[in-house]
Parts: C-alpha cells; sequence; structure tokens
C-alpha cells in the first residue's frame, strides 16, 4: 500500500508531471523522425538532466524511452519507414492498412495496444523487479561475472545483423571499455600517449557517435530517397470488433514483450518481431498479415512498448540493461550518484516506485498526445533532412562537448560516428557496442576479483550453482540463433 | 531454385576474393585487431604481489584474439553465403566526411560556434538546400541558440576562439 501511494507520488508533484510532460513530448517527436530514436535522444539530453534532481532526470529519461518507442509506429504506418528500429515489424500492416484508407484506424490501434503494452509492463516491473533484486542478494563476484557474460551472449539473438557480427561488435564494444587506466592497477592501456584517453572513452560520445552522427551519414546516401506519405484525417480509436479481434494478440504481445524485454540486451525491437510472429501464428486469419492485418499491428506495438517496462528490470535490479536506451539511463543514474542494484530497493524505495509511477503516467500520456497530436507529429517528418540533420549536429557537438568540457570527446564522437556507419553498412548492428561498452568494465572486474577470490582457480567458477546457470543460459543463448535458423530453413 | 544456385554463383565469380567486401572488411578487422594485439605486449606487467586475479593485459588479449577468430568464421561463412553488394556511395557522403574534418581543423585553429556554423551551412547546402534564409537559420541562428542554451543552462565555458572570446568579453 505504501508502495502504491509512493507510485503515485509523481501525479501530485507539478515539477514532476512538467518533466513528464516535455519528456512524452521529445520522446515522441524523437521516435518520429525516421533515424532518431530514444537511444540518440536519451543520450542527446543526458547532459541537461545535469541540472535536475536524479529522480526528474531518470523521469525524463524514461518518459522519452516510452514516447519514443511508440512514436516510430507513426511514421510506419504513414510513410512506410519505421521512426525507431522497434517498429519495423509495424510497417508491415501498418502502412497497408493505411494504403486502404485506414490510417486512422490502423494509428488508433497501435497507439491503444502501445499503450496496454506499457502499461502492462510497467506492473511487471513493480512485481518482478523487488524480486530479482532480492535475488541478486545472493550474487557475489562470480556470479555477477557470468550474468554479464550471459547478457554479452544475448547479443547474438539481436534481430539486426548476423549472430556473430554481434558477438564481434559486442566484443569491440568490451574492448572500447579497456582503454585508459586499468581500474585495478591503474596502468595505461591503449591510451598510446594521449593524456586524454586516461580516464577511458566516455558513453556519452560513443552513442551520440555511433546513433546521431552515422546515421547523419547514412542520411548522406539517402538523399534522393522519396517518401510516399498516406494522409490522415483523424486518429480513430478501434472499434468493438477490433478488440474482440485483437484483445489476446495485445495481451499475449504485452507478456512477450514484458518477458525478452527482462532478457538482458534484447529489447523492442527483438520484441516486437516475435510479438508480431506469434500474432500470425496464433491469427484465425493469418492471410491478412502483410496486407493491413489489425491484428499485426496490435502484436507489433504491443509487444515493443511492452519491452520497455521489462528492459527496466534488469537495468534497476541489477545494473544490467536490458537495451540499448536502458543503457543510457543505466548512464543517467550513475551520472546523478545512483547505483542500481537490491540496495536501491531497500534504501530509496520512493525514488524506484517514483519511477514506475511515472513510467505508468508516461504511457497515459502518450496515449492521449498520439490520440489528439498524432496528425500533428506526422507532420515533423516534413521538415526536410538538409535542415534537420545540420542542427542534430550542433546539439550532438555541443552534448557531447558538455560532459566534460572535451574537445577530445567530439574527436571521438566524430570516429565512431564513421565506424557506426561502416559498421551498419557491412550488417554489424550497433546496439552490441553500446551494450559491450557498458557490460564491459563489469566483466573485466568481476572476472579479476572472482579470480582474485578464487586464488587463481578458474575451475572454482564451476562450483557455483547461479553461475553454472547462467553459463548454461549463455550457451544457449550461442546455440539458439543456429537452431533458428536451421528451423526457418527447414520450414 | 535453380535460380538462386546461378545468382550465388553469380556473386561468387564477379569479383577475385580480395575484392570483395567481406575479404576487405575482414582483413581490416584482423589487421588492425593484430596491430592492437602487439600493442598489449607493450602494457606494463604488474609484479605478482600487486596483481589481482590476472594481468592489465591478459583481458584485453584475450578480446582481440576472439575478435580475429569470430572475423575468421565470418569471413569463411561469407564463402558459402556472399554478402549483399553494396550501392556505391554517392559524392554527398564524402562531402559529410570531408566537411567533419573541416569541423575538427576550424574547432581547433579558429573558433568552436564557427566550426558548427562553417558545417552546418556547407552540409545543408551540398545536401540541396539553396534558400538563403534556411542556410542562415541554420548555419547562424541554430547553431547560436544552441551555445547561448548550452552555455546558459548548464554554464558550460566552450573552448576559447575569435567568436567565442567576443561572446565571453
Amino acid at each position: 500500500m505504501e508502495n502504491l501511494y509512493l507510485m503515485m507520488a509523481p501525479l501530485f508533484s507539478l515539477k514532476l508531471l512538467i518533466v513528464l510532460f516535455f519528456g512524452t513530448l521529445f520522446g515522441l517527436i524523437l521516435g518520429v523522425l525516421p533515424g532518431l530514436g530514444p537511444t540518440t535522444g536519451g543520450a542527446l539530453i543526458l547532459p541537461f538532466t545535469m541540472t535536475l534532481d536524479p529522480l526528474s532526470a531518470i523521469v525524463l529519461l524514461t518518459s522519452i524511452y516510452c514516447a519514443g518507442t511508440y512514436g516510430g509506429a507513426i511514421t510506419a504506418i504513414l510513410i512506410n519507414t519505421p521512426g525507431t528500429p522497434a517498429a519495423a515489424a509495424t510497417c508491415l500492416d501498418g502502412y497497408p492498412l493505411a494504403q486502404k484508407g485506414e490510417a486512422g484506424r490502423a494509428l488508433g490501434m497501435a497507439t491503444v495496444s502501445s499503450a496496454i503494452g506499457g502499461i502492462f509492463s510497467v506492473v511487471v516491473l513493480v512485481f518482478f523487479a523487488p524480486l530479482l533484486a532480492k535475488l541478486a542478494y545472493e550474487f557475489g563476484q562470480p556470479e555477477y561475472f557470468a550474468l554479464a557474460i550471459f547478457g554479452l551472449t544475448m547479443l547474438a539473438s539481436i534481430s539486426d545483423g548476423s549472430p556473430i557480427k554481434n558477438l564481434i561488435a559486442g566484443a569491440f564494444g568490451v574492448l572500447i571499455s579497456t582503454i585508459g587506466k586499468d581500474f585495478m592497477t591503474s596502468i595505461d592501456r591503449f591510451t598510446f600517449g594521449i593524456n586524454e584517453l586516461s580516464e577511458g572513452i566516455g558513453f556519452i560520445p560513443v552513442v551520440v557517435g555511433l546513433f546521431a552522427i552515422s546515421e547523419m551519414l547514412t542520411q548522406s546516401t539517402l538523399l534522393d530517397q522519396v517518401f510516399k506519405r498516406v494522409t490522415l484525417k483523424a486518429v480513430k480509436l478501434p472499434s468493438i470488433d477490433d478488440y474482440k479481434k485483437t484483445w489476446k494478440t495485445i495481451l499475449r504481445s504485452s507478456g512477450i514483450g514484458s518477458f525478452i524485454g527482462v532478457l538482458p540486451a534484447e529489447g523492442g525491437t527483438v520484441a516486437s518481431l516475435i510479438g508480431y510472429a506469434e500474432a500470425k501464428r496464433w491469427s484465425k486469419t493469418p492471410e491478412e498479415f502483410g496486407k493491413g492485418s489489425i491484428e499485426g499491428i496490435a502484436g507489433a506495438e504491443a509487444a515493443n512498448n511492452a519491452a520497455t517496462g521489462g528492459a527496466m528490470v534488469p537495468t534497476l535490479a541489477l545494473g544490467i540493461p536490458g537495451s540499448a536506451t536502458t543503457a543510457v539511463i543505466l548512464t543517467g543514474l550513475i551520472i546523478h550518484g545512483v547505483r542500481p542494484g537490491p540496495d536501491l530497493f531497500r534504501e530509496q524505495p520512493e525514488f524506484l516506485y517514483g519511477i514506475f509511477g511515472s513510467m505508468l503516467i508516461a504511457n497515459i500520456m502518450f496515449f492521449v498526445f498520439g490520440f489528439f497530436g498524432a496528425k500533428i507529429f506526422a507532420r515533423i517528418t516534413l521538415v526536410s533532412n538538409k535542415l534537420l540533420w545540420p542542427m542534430i549536429f550542433a546539439v550532438s557537438v555541443c552534448g557531447t562537448y558538455s560532459l566534460n568540457q572535451s574537445l577530445i570527446d567530439v574527436w571521438i564522437m566524430l570516429l565512431f560516428g564513421a565506424i557506426g556507419f561502416f559498421m551498419r553498412r557491412y550488417g554489424f548492428s550497433l546496439v552490441p557496442v553500446i551494450i559491450g561498452l557498458i557490460l564491459g568494465e563489469l566483466v573485466e572486474g568481476t572476472l579479476r576479483q572472482s579470480l582474485v577470490i578464487f586464488d587463481g582457480n578458474w575451475l572454482m567458477f564451476f562450483t557455483r550453482p547461479i553461475v553454472l546457470t547462467f553459463f548454461i543460459l549463455s550457451v544457449i543463448a550461442l546455440i539458439f540463433p543456429l537452431i533458428k535458423r536451421k528451423k526457418i530453413k527447414n520450414d | 531454385m535453380n535460380n538462386v544456385q546461378n545468382k550465388k554463383r553469380a556473386n561468387k565469380s564477379s569479383l577475385p576474393f580480395f575484392f570483395t567486401n567481406s575479404f576487405i572488411v575482414s582483413f581490416i578487422i584482423i589487421i588492425i585487431s593484430s596491430i592492437l594485439l602487439i600493442v598489449t605486449f607493450t602494457f606494463d606487467i604488474v609484479p605478482p604481489i600487486l596483481n589481482r586475479g590476472i594481468q592489465p593485459a591478459t583481458f584485453p588479449k584475450a578480446l582481440l584474439v576472439l575478435i580475429i577468430f569470430l572475423t575468421l568464421i565470418v569471413y569463411f561463412l561469407s564463402l558459402k553465403i556472399p554478402w549483399k553488394k553494396e550501392k556505391k556511395l554517392p559524392k554527398q557522403f564524402f562531402i559529410t566526411l570531408y566537411n567533419f574534418i573541416l569541423f575538427i581543423i576550424i574547432a581547433k585553429t579558429l573558433d568552436f560556434l564557427l566550426a558548427i556554423s562553417v558545417l552546418s551551412f556547407l552540409v545543408s547546402y551540398f545536401w540541396g538546400e539553396r534558400r538563403i534564409i534556411y542556410l542562415l537559420l541554420v548555419s547562424i541562428l541554430f547553431p547560436i541558440i544552441v551555445f547561448v542554451l548550452f552555455e546558459t543552462i548548464l554554464g558550460l565555458r566552450f573552448p576559447p576562439g575569435i567568436i567565442t572570446n567576443i561572446y565571453y568579453y
């Protein structure tokens, strides 16, 4: 009961409501703009959160996350281009339905299913995050090492890119985390005599470079691309028939999305693809999928928004990001001196339940904004890339510089922009780099501390049941993409 | 079925192996990783009394070996299933990239704000924007707004330069 009161606290705080309002608005704008998204947006807004108290800062980031994930559906339905990767599956049925003159119905279903998925996932978060945090009390250094390894092996299952390429990208991310002074012995590694590199490479320059600057380079190759727009009169709430047809799909996808979200490193993109596939598998009319099925939209959208709450579970309970955007939120927590983990649940419940409550309100807010404002948000895509991207560049440069007031960070950002462009061009996903970078220090630190505990005996890892469980799960995570590929081949 | 095989054959036979994307990308990754691997041998070695678990070079070494190993797998898999052929990069891409270099030079030698303005103008212009009002908006008004916003809200001090010095003066 006390926790419920703590959850409702943001409703009575004008400051938090204002933060939520702007976070949701900003998230929707970012989600609507193809190439941008909650990850880039969160990274760009991070310096500004320094002016806020920790709760307001994280509320701002989480509301951007929730609204940005939904916002991708608007462009997916109206211009057949997903605003965010998580909305890719929404294009499959959203655009064909819009072409039939039912854009309002498609957007209505996307809005309702996204909001239900998001709210469902907050309930999951409220129940499961404290349970997982309690379990984390059993974790020592070896367990955290095994968990981080599990998180990294899960990168093989991220949908875009081949599993091995994803693992290479993940290892690259971990490698970046080793740059700078070794935190145990203070020995310089890969600094090449550059003093500024002794502190290591910051998370924000890498994220902004990989996502914003590489996207700018990508956009420079797509200048002749012409979007076919579908006109939208108004968003329509789904009819009783639509609800009857989709309520099971929405609930199923909400469950799938929440579960996928909880898994380390997996996010809304994987969730929406699985949610969509399962909606098709269980549908009475699978032949309609790809031609404007309302169930397809519901399946994908409920799942990707359900992944938002799910992804916050390991982020808050264990300090292991559930997705690329939660990696940014995790950085936000660390910057504000909040250490995620079991102690956070015991010592700062008002902070945690404030976040949970805010996520709930953000899901309701984007429903209202989306329902009444989708037409306006869709117009944002009319802003020409020739104007938009130079402006994003200016914000990226100043945002990156502002964290440490260091020009080296800006050069690093540009370098990673170029690296990110070529990685994407040759089929390497960028998300694993981010996850690898954020887990890198944890992997190495816990490995070395474990070896100290074990007196250098590696075999001792296998004597601990939780470690063994995570190792087995890691092997499954590595084998799973191969089995999946074989199954697809056989089908 | 035949079509698929013909396509694969066409992809395989059209270029010598060292011109294929998979070879070039794998080669670059392996070369860079090998250089970094050699660099790890130059890291200081910690005496046993200070060493906690493993040497500071061990973990990066293991990672680099893993990257090389996985890249070799990727390359050999590409012999079976060739990578799709990428379109040639347009001139705007290279112009944008050159502008980044120009940005670094101007920011380092003249002024940070000026560098942002010049890049914004050039990118916008070479991407096809010709309306002078919009060019001015993007290259002068917007960078100034961002500059002032960061400066006032975050209390940021931008690096000194010909324009920034006037602002701070």
